[in-house]
């Protein structure tokens, strides 16, 4: 208890030091945003099993590590150095953070058409906060989580992406977030605003990877604002290092009749806290929630869902696979609610799990809290291993066993991958899935 | 071609075959019928590598080889098909995918140059035709919905695409319409060749109508207690397997 104590005072000192130079802090709303958020984390703290919602996941390794803000980056790595992660497979923008900060130097910036912003944040809280004004720390709840306190109390830098009024983006926006090694166990809190307009379309991509095999801890906070009628894609692809912690929150505005999926992909890390909260505030939203997470070692991998039905005649649909392996342990916590005036709301959760090992674990959870009469709400989850009989049957056709253990795999896989209607982001996801499968195989396309 | 040599073979402490012998040889059509639980499956699964059966006695030559020593996968690659009873789902897999990593997994244990989707189109599609299967079949994935009728032919294209050299087909007619039936025994004959042994394992003599065979076995818990030719499959339709049953008992009780 003491460590944990002793690491939250920690980010109080840290706090005001960051405070003082940190980007935008003479903007007032700005500094009462964070200082309300450092004084709730204060309050909160890190969480405890004893909590619902981190019933599965003990985050006390957090709790006790004292990480250090990473310093600006002085060890940037090179453009040759980032090439390994296959960054080239998607074309667009693409903007790199190297331990939370923008590095320009190793961004790909293209001509957007007029009124189209892509940039850093701290960049945008320096030059022209009003946009991030009206936005910025309005939809992620710092009131009752503490990650989400912690990364609002130290925002800074991340992406802002805005898209004007019926401005149609037709590639996607990679932001990618670099870990580079550091002295000690650092801490970034990366804060990304993608603010899409009325009748817009954007498709974005969120990259995590580790230079090294270090201990940091990525604390991540996206939200998305998206207008009336627009639509948006969001992937996230987590593939840091076996050391590395990752707590990320997707907060997602929906506007009357707007059209979102959230594509998970998490790989990498020791412990990651996957969160999606979409809110589909106006009418006739829709929103696909798709994810799948794959799991070994000792991996720790949670996907905490919150779908929250405010306006009539939405539609949601979530599917998380999950393929858990050695001594993995996954979590899939599928939470739906669905407001007293949210009438005809259509909510499907769909949850389904190989464990490839009798050490690795799933719990997987679904929590309906329904307040209007006229709705549609369905969940399903599953527990499976390989199908033995399939692999018989694919050996008796002349396929060895171990490739028709990797077809099954990689079937399951493709069944949530499948969901991506990008073609190149679903083959890069694809690749990644494959490198992930055990290596020396040969796998193409099965379907 | 194949010569089976008192096989024994159990599941956890259940004794199913009990001492079978068996001779198949090329351009034979073998037909091994007999009552539920006789051992049928049993049989074909075992000769297809199945692992969960344990043979405790006996031997199985195919082509000169050692078959019990060999995983399900070479077996296959030596030219052993299994046309199963219950063709397996496996949602995610196409089925054009499953043909063409069979065809080319076979070619490689051969020696021979893998085929690439230029010369595999043309080749499946003229299989599908053989079986009246629309092309529709090479993009869902492997028996995945399929009607009774639909996975039957299915492992049926996949048996003339792979062109084995020992075909098992095991329960083939079981739950076809006479319609379906006639397609898939067509598909069968095409495959007769003085190359290839077939044998069908049923427990209607109807198949064996439009299959005619060479040689007929009948086989009750777990022992061949019959051999004979075509006509022992007619008198099994007229008698049942009790009556055949009775008479062998009664054969080996009184010996001549």
């Amino acid at each position: 208890m003491s460590a944990v104590t002793h690491a939250q005072d920690g980010y109080l000192e840290s706090f005001a030091r960051f405070e003082e130079g940190a980007g935008g802090s003479g903007q007032e709303w700005l500094r009462s945003i964070r200082r309300s958020a450092m004084a709730r984390f204060s309050e909160l703290g890190f969480p405890t099993t004893h909590e619902e919602d981190w019933r599965f996941t003990n985050v006390a390794p957090i709790a006790e590590t004292s990480f250090r803000l990473a310093e600006d980056g002085h060890v940037s790595p090179t453009v040759r150095e980032l090439e390994r992660f296959g960054f080239s497979d998607l074309a667009g923008i693409r903007l790199v953070f190297v331990n939370g900060r923008y590095e320009p130097g190793l961004s790909r910036l293209q001509p957007l058409p007029e009124g189209v912003k892509v940039g850093s944040l701290v960049h945008e809280l320096t030059t022209d906060p009003g946009t991030l004004e009206q936005h910025l720390g309005r939809y992620a709840d710092y009131q009752h989580d503490a990650f989400c306190a912690l990364n609002t109390a130290f925002m800074e830098d991340g992406a802002f992406v805005h898209i004007p009024r019926r401005t149609v983006l037709s590639e996607p926006i990679s932001l990618l977030y670099v870990s580079a090694p550091t002295a000690d166990p650092a801490i970034t809190h990366p804060r990304n605003l993608i603010v899409a307009g009325e009748e817009s379309q954007a498709t974005i991509v969120e990259d995590y990877v580790s230079l090294s095999g270090d201990v940091h801890f990525s604390n991540v906070v996206t939200e998305v604002v998206v207008g009336e009628n627009s639509v948006v894609r969001h992937y996230r692809i987590e593939r840091e290092s076996a050391q590395a912690f990752h707590v990320s929150t997707l907060r997602v505005q929906q506007g009357r009749s707007s059209d979102v999926a959230s594509h998970s992909l998490l790989l990498g890390g020791a412990l990651v806290r996957n969160n999606v909260h979409p809110v589909l505030a106006g009418d006739g939203g829709d929103c696909l929630i798709n994810g799948l997470f794959m799991g070994t070692g000792e991996q720790h991998l949670d996907n905490y869902m919150k779908v929250e039905h405010v306006g009539p005649h939405c539609n949601s649909r979530q599917f998380y696979n999950g393929i858990l392996d050695g001594r993995s342990r996954g979590v899939f916590h599928g939470r739906i609610i669905v407001h007293k005036d949210a009438q005809k709301t259509n909510a499907k959760q769909t949850n389904r799990n190989l464990l490839l090992s009798n050490e690795a674990q799933i719990d997987t959870k679904p929590q309906l809290e329904i307040h209007a009469d006229d709705v549609k709400c369905t969940h399903g989850a599953t527990i499976g291993q390989i199908d033995e009989d399939a692999i018989f049957y694919l050996r008796s056709r002349g396929i060895a066993g171990a490739s028709a253990r990797i077809m099954l795999l990689s079937a399951f896989a493709r069944e949530s991958l499948g969901r991506v209607n990008n073609e190149s982001i679903r083959k890069h996801l694809e690749g990644l899935v494959r490198q992930w499968l055990p290596p020396g195989r040969r796998l193409e396309e099965t379907q | 071609m194949l010569a089976i040599r008192n096989l024994h073979v159990k599941v956890g402490d259940r004794e199913i075959l009990k001492g079978v012998d068996l001779e198949v040889n090329a351009e034979e059509v073998c037909a091994i019928m007999g009552p539920n639980g006789s051992g049928k499956s049993t049989l074909a699964h075992v000769l297809a590598g199945r692992e969960t059966y344990e043979v405790t006695a006996g031997d199985v030559i195919y082509e000169g080889k050692n078959l019990l020593g060999l995983y399900p996968e070479v077996r296959a690659c030596e030219g052993v098909f299994l046309a199963f009873q219950y063709p397996v789902e496996i949602p995610g897999v196409g089925n054009a995918y499953l043909l063409k990593a069979a065809l080319n997994a076979i070619r490689k244990y051969r020696g021979l140059e893998e085929l690439d989707a230029m010369d595999f189109l043309p080749l499946v599609k003229e299989k599908l035709k053989l079986l009246d299967m629309d092309e529709e079949f090479l993009s869902r994935a492997v028996n995945e919905g399929f009607s009774g009728g639909e996975k039957k032919r299915n492992e049926i294209l996949q048996l003339a695409v792979l062109e084995p050299r020992l075909a098992i087909l095991d329960e083939t007619d079981s739950g076809l319409d006479i319609d379906a039936l006639k397609v898939v025994a067509a598909g069968v004959n095409a495959l007769r060749s003085p190359e290839r042994a077939i044998i069908v394992v049923t427990h209607y003599q109807r198949l064996l109508n439009y299959i005619v065979p060479d040689s007929v076995h009948v086989l009750v818990d777990g022992r061949i207690v019959r051999s004979g030719g075509r006509e022992l499959a007619l008198e099994l339709e007229d008698k049942g397997y009790a009556g055949v049953e009775a008479e062998t008992q009664l054969s080996v009780a009184t010996p001549s």
